[in-house]
């Protein structure tokens, strides 16, 4: 029978962690014990619960993980909620992997490195971080700021204090919305700590996270005086094919799912004001 | 060239449908759409626009994808797909609806090709059907379409006591030969007579002296931005009539169905004009009527273009002028953002 794009093959769960109240990150393999597919950084996977129905996640773990994928997921919605109440060994349906990843190789290479991400917007951004943890002679100084509503909220913590603190010539800055019993750290939102940090603007610079976030932050790097060609972001929209032809995620003449998800502010700057 | 005497035309169509599907337009209550030619259904090659387009030849309305068997943790991917499409003729596709089969191959054939489309595709042979007389609500010369020639892979004309019949290649030639007991040869008079008597009345269509110019790639924002677009959709309803019967609007959604033996995961047509097309958990990038009218139409007018080479996703057939029950439609937008020529 012909290969069709449409046409999902079976993960299995084989590991489930709850990281905050509402995020659990799922481990995926194939049938086979193996990984389901190969994929770049900022790329993006459709998972779907038969009968439920399908969606779209960024892939959260690193290309350079050889054994499984995960996906960090917010339950929010009709498959995010039957996905949140399974059981490692459930079998899914996966399908990808879709969209144009971050420039890893083309333009981060050799560059300062400053991510940015609110909430689950990590969740992209762990896959391009980690990346760049692996091949880490290849890159400059990296900077992580990462806030939350609460520190209940920051997604896996365990990894970024365990790991990312303890890079070579890397910082890493969370912050949290409201102040709260037992966190001594930085207290305020992103776009705000962010200047306060002072971070150098001739970094590469990636956002990920609420809108909100997204717009008041650049705003902030383009005062410190960042360059729109140098600064990147993913955008979601919703999706049901992921190849281009259901025509529902689209901004103008490009669609997020093919075109996407990962997009220069520049480049955004030229499509309609639809997302 | 070849022809056959209009009496005989139910000869040829059991003759085709001998070896494959016959699709074609039948009067149904009071109503001529394609359907599967039989003995004794009534054929309609003069009605000029067919209520919905024949695009469901190979895009149906709804199409089981695929089965999933769920059993305690495990899920199973089914395979529901046949191997080999029947061949299908399809007799009397008008030149505007020819070029919507381009507009729609340019989606669904392009990487990753779609292959539920393509297996139905190619088991297609394309019979088309000169216009001699077209309405006001034409417009097809607008985007460059001649409707007295329509591409295909046969082209045919019906003129006096005759259809006149031309094979425009291999697929054609083939079908050709299978019906040549039924066809006679004949000379191009008739044909080129009834070609420059349509011409005349098409310089005569209300609707032919619309002006596409403004509409590309390099004006997307600016049209976008028009505060004219208020206005315009103003009155639409969201009814999604102008997206099912138009030839070239393609948008699907895919969907999940229990049953008893399993799900069928299927996919059936959609609209960008419905409130949920766009929604999703966390919110809607389209909340307004507004907004989903103008993608209509921008999608249409300039970003399809933007992206196939300056090839328009309207053929002009005028279905969402007749349909509309709001009187909405693209030859509106066309005058109000683009103009006519004087």
């Amino acid at each position: 029978m012909n290969f069709d794009a449409l046409i999902p093959k079976i993960g299995v769960i084989t590991d489930i962690r709850k990281d905050t109240h509402d995020v659990k990150t799922f481990r995926v393999v194939g049938t086979d014990g193996k990984k389901p597919f190969e994929h770049l950084p900022g790329q993006c996977a459709m998972l779907s619960v038969p009968g439920v129905g399908e969606a779209m996640f960024s892939i959260t773990s690193s290309p350079t993980n050889r054994e499984y994928m995960e996906f960090s997921i917010k339950k929010c919605g009709c498959v995010t909620d039957v996905l949140h109440s399974m059981e490692v060994g459930q079998q899914i349906a996966i399908r990808g992997p879709y969209g144009r990843n971050f420039p890893v190789e083309e333009e981060f290479k050799g560059k300062d490195l400053l991510f940015i991400a609110g909430g689950i917007g990590l969740a992209p951004l762990r896959s391009v971080i980690n990346y760049v943890r692996h091949y880490r002679a290849n890159y400059g100084k990296i900077v992580i700021v990462y806030g939350a509503r609460s520190k209940d909220d920051l997604v896996d913590i365990d990894e970024i204090k365990n790991e990312w603190m303890k890079e070579v010539n890397t910082e890493v800055y969370l912050t949290i919305d409201r102040a709260q019993e037992g966190w001594e750290g930085n207290v305020g939102f992103v776009p705000a700590y962010v200047k306060e940090i002072g971070v150098d603007p001739s970094m590469t610079a990636v956002l990920c996270g609420p809108p909100v976030m997204i717009k008041f932050t650049l705003q902030g790097l383009l005062e410190l005086g960042f360059e729109k060609s140098r600064v990147y972001t993913t955008l979601e929209l919703r999706m049901k094919c992921g190849v281009g032809k259901c025509g529902r995620c689209n901004v103008g003449d490009k669609f997020v799912c093919k075109d996407g998800p990962v997009f220069r502010m520049d480049e955004l700057d030229e499509l309609p004001d639809e997302y | 060239m070849y022809r056959i005497k209009k009496t005989d035309l139910n000869a040829l169509y059991a003759a085709i449908a001998k070896t494959s599907g016959l699709f074609i337009p039948i009067r149904r209550a009071d109503e001529v759409n394609f359907a599967v030619w039989g003995e004794g259904k009534e054929v309609s090659l003069e009605t000029l626009k067919t209520v919905k387009s024949p695009k469901n030849a190979f895009f149906p309305q709804t199409e089981n994808m695929m089965k999933f068997k769920t059993e305690g943790k495990s899920v199973e991917v089914v395979d529901i797909r046949t191997e080999d499409k029947r061949p299908f003729v399809v007799f009397g596709v008008k030149a505007c609806d020819v070029k919507a089969f381009e507009v729609l191959d340019r989606v669904f054939l392009a990487e990753p090709v779609d292959t539920f489309y393509q297996s139905r595709r190619n088991a297609i042979t394309v019979v088309s059907l000169a216009c001699s007389r077209p309405e006001e609500s034409c417009f097809c010369t607008a985007f460059g379409i001649d409707p007295t020639a329509p591409e295909g892979d046969v082209t045919t004309w019906l003129d006096g006591e005759y259809l006149y019949w031309r094979a425009n290649n291999q697929k054609g030639e083939a079908l050709t030969e299978k019906l040549a007991s039924l066809l006679e040869k004949c000379g191009e008079e008739a044909v080129e007579a009834q070609r420059s008597q349509t011409k005349e009345i098409l310089k005569r269509l209300p609707l032919a002296a619309l002006d596409l110019s403004r509409f590309k790639e390099e004006n997307l924002n600016e049209l976008f931005n028009d505060p004219r677009w208020a206005e315009l959709s103003e009155a639409c309803l969201g009814c999604g009539a102008c997206t099912f019967v138009c030839p070239t609007c393609q948008c699907f959604d895919i969907r999940d169905f229990k049953t008893n033996s399993g799900v069928i995961r299927y996919r059936c047509w959609d609209s960008c004009m419905y409130s949920d097309f766009t929604l999703m958990a966390h919110g809607n990038s389209r909340t307004t009527q507004m907004q989903r009218y103008r993608q209509r139409f921008m999608h249409k007018l300039v970003y399809y273009p933007a992206q196939n080479g300056g090839l328009y996703s309207c053929v002009g057939c005028g279905r969402c002028v007749n349909k509309c029950p709001q009187n909405l439609n693209i030859v509106k937008v066309i005058k109000t953002l683009g103009g006519e020529k004087s």
